[in-house]
């Protein structure tokens, strides 16, 4: 079922059980030094009652060689960037460069503990300095904090400032202000983050050319409750938000402010600021546009940028320069509070800046123009064999629908698998929720052509398979090491941990002899 | 620019393709006005050579990264094996999205699977998720799950909980109409189950306590599950100090509803504090109450085992504003680290690493305690943190040891706490060597 097509890579599919199940009695995968200091009786210590009486049961006892290969037998099962084109929208899978990890690992900042002294840790603090003044102009909001730890905390921090903000401003009467406007083409965390902060939902309709619907955004803006709106731009059907000046006026009128969620934002950086177009407050994601690797679902750092005016909100300590030293300032009365113990994912801000030293102020703007000019390449590819719902020209992402192909009973899902037995990681699919059938793609500036045009020849393939063997389409992916899985019966029965399988004499006592 | 693979020529044939004619056009969609009409004034571009001399530089600014260290507080150096970062430096890891896509997806997946087992297996739980931010924020996601569950509104923490958890506590829960109360730590044990078992009420959704807590100290976690539970609210305990688990008496074998803690003891380096790993479980009753993500077994048509990610109806991507929590990336590679650390220490060495830590602070304890002028103000048993009150400031004694021994001795509890000048934080760990211990005890006195 694989013949005859052309395959960019292989799945490998060796089998690999569960650790536990691999575990042996008496297996040992560590050496300690001797302990060097006299031993007191454990029980002077800890009385016995605090001390646990399973002898951690069931924890692996393995050798070190068997570690190594279950893991690195694990690792054939995923795909990665390093392996290829990573298309997922909304995602930026860009290159996540080795050099970056080296920085990460340099002994004084990996061996630095976070609650050591100011003046001991000052190229640490210095690091998160630099970080801030770039991201401030990159962004053009002068006010930033580093310390949450992912895009959904960076919009948490963002809307808890705007909160705080209209708090101070309007006293009691910010209470008639819990109104969040939020576009029907967001991210799921948007609501979600929104609702963290106290804060009721308005959806704003998308027009038929995708974009924010003005007329709908007034109305609900004519009712004296809003305190905000999160946009994302461009938004998650890769485009951009022409009418935002307006749309931050509309708002700005009503006596709210813009949250920009900037998942987005590696179609902007160097080319255009948020804090140009009106917008008070935003979160980057550094696992995004900045390149910190995406480590199959974290660790992210989410950066909070925001107006002057909303400076004095940010989460403290505030990191600033004063005297030539860099230090922390917790004195800020009017600040939300500290949003995570320490500093936030410090090892993702050297790799960030890192990034950004490494581009320079020129290769940042060059790598926003290829990864808008990847995403036209694919848009211009393969509007002949799939329905492109949205005329404008896409920014860094484009999504295709499966209008045409679902006649023949072929749905996203389906292409998204078969597009695996191609070699490929499918794109993001069924988001954004309001494109029946969507299938977002994102190639971001670490794709040559060559590779483009397979994917787009590989897309074009599965549209004529579509057409002429559905079945083919259907059943995929044909080659990786499992099929596709029920998810369903998971859900119902959910088995989330492994448990020791209970031995039939144990299971039975009446069979006890 | 080096990591981006098409040539400016082919860039140019590429517009050409489109039907463009200067990469300013790929802009169109953005007003005139709006788009940057200067070079962004950020540093130039650094080559290799001068970017790792920049970091190195910087680095080595870094005094404390290179002294002897007795810091702790919620963040601790134990031994990492070298193979922990051999294996998260696999691209197949480090360069993988989220597991959305479970057929090439499979290696990240049963990791996750086997991290929630490891993180069962320690707490004494019945479930647990793939991760969270660290254990501050996991800390306030249970503080929020509480009142999901009992429907209560009131919390009740110890004030011997991390204050930097307590602060990150405040800050989630600040619009959530929790009322948020502390329960005081006795001054002459450090402990505040007593006072913890007191305040519970049928008001009362959950009490927090920390064990070993800020202090070090080992709370009685069974008689305050006893007290919780007959108040019908939950049990939270939080845990910074996670090799506390090889020894200790699991959190779940004493009767507690969510545990969460800081998953750092396991193969994750200090790097000045993240990323590290939020661990959180729970009972089987709450599993559609728990925030972040969950990995489940699965079968394909074959009936070839797999895994996937499941109760995703909890979640944000679904469930919009109704979800349990915001959380979307969370901390894959460092839940990995941990999952390449619990194993490759496995039972025996999860045992010997603590009892070595414990081990070592009741030598250092001891020894300190036996110094003029230095005493140890509570009386409860510790694991491997124990506060000392010394004969002077400690923000000044500490910088003295800092600057003329090489010794980080500790951490000032003025810094949290301002009625206690002359108290600091020792932390020692099976990292710590004789030598390390008896030159800092030498150090203390020769003050």
């Amino acid at each position: 079922m694989t013949s005859g097509i052309t395959k960019v890579t292989t799945h490998i599919s060796p089998n690999e059980q569960l650790i536990f199940e691999r575990s042996q009695a008496g297996r040992i995968g560590y050496r300690l030094p001797a302990l060097d200091v006299e031993e007191s009786a454990v029980d002077d210590l800890i009385p016995q009652q605090f001390r646990r009486d399973d002898d951690l049961e069931g924890m692996p006892e393995v050798s070190e060689v068997d570690v190594v290969r279950h893991f690195i037998r694990m690792s054939t099962w995923n795909y990665s960037i390093d392996l290829g084109m990573y298309p997922l929208g909304s995602c930026t899978m860009k290159y996540n460069s080795r050099l970056n990890e080296h920085v990460a690992r340099i002994a004084g900042f990996a061996n630095l503990h976070p609650l050591a002294a100011e003046e001991d840790s000052q190229g640490a603090l210095q690091v998160i300095y630099e970080l801030q003044e770039c991201l401030a102009e990159i962004t053009g909001l002068p006010g930033i904090s580093l310390q949450p730890a992912a895009g959904a905390h960076g919009e948490m921090t963002g809307i808890m400032i705007i909160r705080a903000f209209l708090d101070a401003r309007h006293g009691a009467a910010a209470a008639g202000r819990r109104t969040m406007l939020i576009p029907d083409s967001a991210h799921g965390t948007n609501p979600a983050s929104a609702h963290l902060s106290g804060f009721s939902v308005k959806t704003i309709r998308s027009t038929a050319e995708g974009l924010t619907d003005l007329d709908h955004l007034r109305e609900l803006c004519a009712h004296g409750d809003v305190a905000g709106l999160m946009l994302t731009n461009p938004n998650t059907l890769g485009l951009f938000e022409r009418n935002i000046k307006q749309i931050c006026d509309i708002v700005h009128e009503a006596g709210g402010l813009v949250y920009m969620d900037g998942a987005n934002m590696n179609a902007l950086v160097g080319v255009a600021r948020p804090g140009d177009m009106g917008v008070d407050v935003i979160h980057l994601n550094l696992h995004k546009t900045f390149s910190t690797p995406h480590g199959g679902g974290g660790p992210g750092c989410g950066p909070c940028c925001c107006t002057k005016e909303l400076e004095p909100f940010l989460p403290v300590p505030r990191i600033v320069k004063a005297d030539g030293a860099f230090r922390l300032d917790h004195d800020q009365p009017k600040s939300i509070g500290r949003v995570k113990a320490f500093f936030g994912n410090y090892g993702m801000m050297l790799r960030a800046l890192a990034y950004t030293l490494t581009h320079g102020f020129d290769g940042l703007r060059e790598a926003t123009e290829a990864a808008v000019l990847n995403s036209r390449y694919i848009a211009e590819g393969l509007t002949s064999d799939y329905d492109k719902p949205f005329n404008s020209p896409p920014m860094h992402e484009v999504v295709f629908t499966d209008k045409r192909q679902s006649r023949k009973g072929v749905h996203t899902l389906d292409i998204a698998k078969r597009l695996i037995d191609y070699g490929f990681h499918p794109m993001t699919i069924y988001f954004p929720l309001i494109v029946q059938g969507a299938m977002l793609i994102e190639p971001t500036e670490s794709v040559g052509r060559q590779e483009l045009d397979q994917f787009i020849a590989a897309m074009r393939s599965i549209a004529r398979e579509a057409l002429e063997d559905p079945e083919l389409v259907l059943g995929a992916p044909h080659d990786t090491r499992i099929g596709r899985l029920d998810e369903a019966a998971a859900a119902r029965k959910p088995v989330l941990r492994w448990k020791p399988q209970v031995a039939e004499a144990e299971a039975t006592p009446a069979s006890v002899s | 620019m080096r990591y981006i693979p098409n040539s400016p020529e082919e860039r140019v044939e590429m517009l050409e393709a489109i039907g463009l004619t200067s990469a300013e056009q790929l802009f169109d969609s953005i007003p005139e006005a709006l788009r940057l009409q200067r070079p962004l004034e950020t540093p130039a571009a650094l080559s290799e050579i001068e970017l790792l001399d920049k970091f190195e530089r910087l680095g080595q600014q870094n005094a404390a990264a290179r002294r002897a260290s007795f810091l702790g507080a919620g963040a601790y150096s134990h031994y990492i094996p070298t193979i922990v970062d051999h294996i998260i430096s696999r691209s197949e890891f480090f360069t993988a999205y989220t597991p959305y896509q479970p057929e090439i997806s499979q290696g990240t997946l049963q990791v996750i699977f086997e991290f929630q087992t490891l993180v069962c297996q320690l707490t004494g739980m019945d479930l647990a998720n793939a991760s969270m931010y660290d254990g501050s924020t996991a800390l306030a996601e249970a503080v929020l799950m509480a009142e999901r569950v009992t429907r209560r509104s009131k919390v009740i923490s110890s004030a011997a909980v991390h204050p930097q958890y307590l602060e990150v506590v405040k800050t989630y829960v600040q619009h959530a109409g929790i009322d948020l109360e502390l329960a005081d730590f006795d001054q002459k044990t450090g402990l505040a189950g007593a006072a913890l078992a007191e305040a519970v009420d049928d008001q009362t959704a959950a009490i927090v306590v920390q064990s070993p807590n800020f202090f070090g100290c080992v709370e009685d976690l069974s008689a305050l599950a006893d007290a919780a539970h007959a108040k019908g609210a939950l049990l939270v305990v939080a845990i910074t100090e996670a090799m506390s688990l090889g020894l200790l008496k699991s959190p779940g074998a004493c009767g507690a509803d969510i545990v969460v803690a800081e998953g750092q003891s396991f193969g994750v380096p200090l790097s000045f504090g993240g990323p590290y790993v939020g661990l959180f479980a729970t009972r089987d009753k709450y599993a559609r109450q728990i925030p972040g993500r969950l990995v489940g077994e699965a079968y394909d048509k074959k009936g070839r085992r797999g895994f996937v990610l499941t109760l995703a109806t909890r979640e944000q991507h679904i469930r919009r504003e109704k979800a349990t929590s915001n959380i979307c990336t969370n901390e894959g590679l460092i839940a990995l680290a941990a999952t390449v650390y619990l194993e490759t220490m496995g039972r025996r060495g999860i045992q010997e690493a603590a009892h070595q830590c414990l081990q070592k602070a009741a030598y250092a304890a001891r020894r300190i305690a036996k110094l003029d002028g230095f005493s140890l103000p509570f009386a409860a048993p510790y694991f491997n943190e124990f506060v000392v009150r010394g004969p002077l400031n400690s923000v000044e004694l500490l910088s003295r040891l800092a600057k003329d021994n090489a010794i980080e001795a500790g951490i000032a509890l003025s810094r949290f706490m301002p009625d206690r000048d002359n108290d600091f934080l020792v932390c020692v760990t099976e990292t710590n060597t004789r030598e390390q211990i008896d030159a800092l005890v030498s150090a203390l006195s020769e003050l």
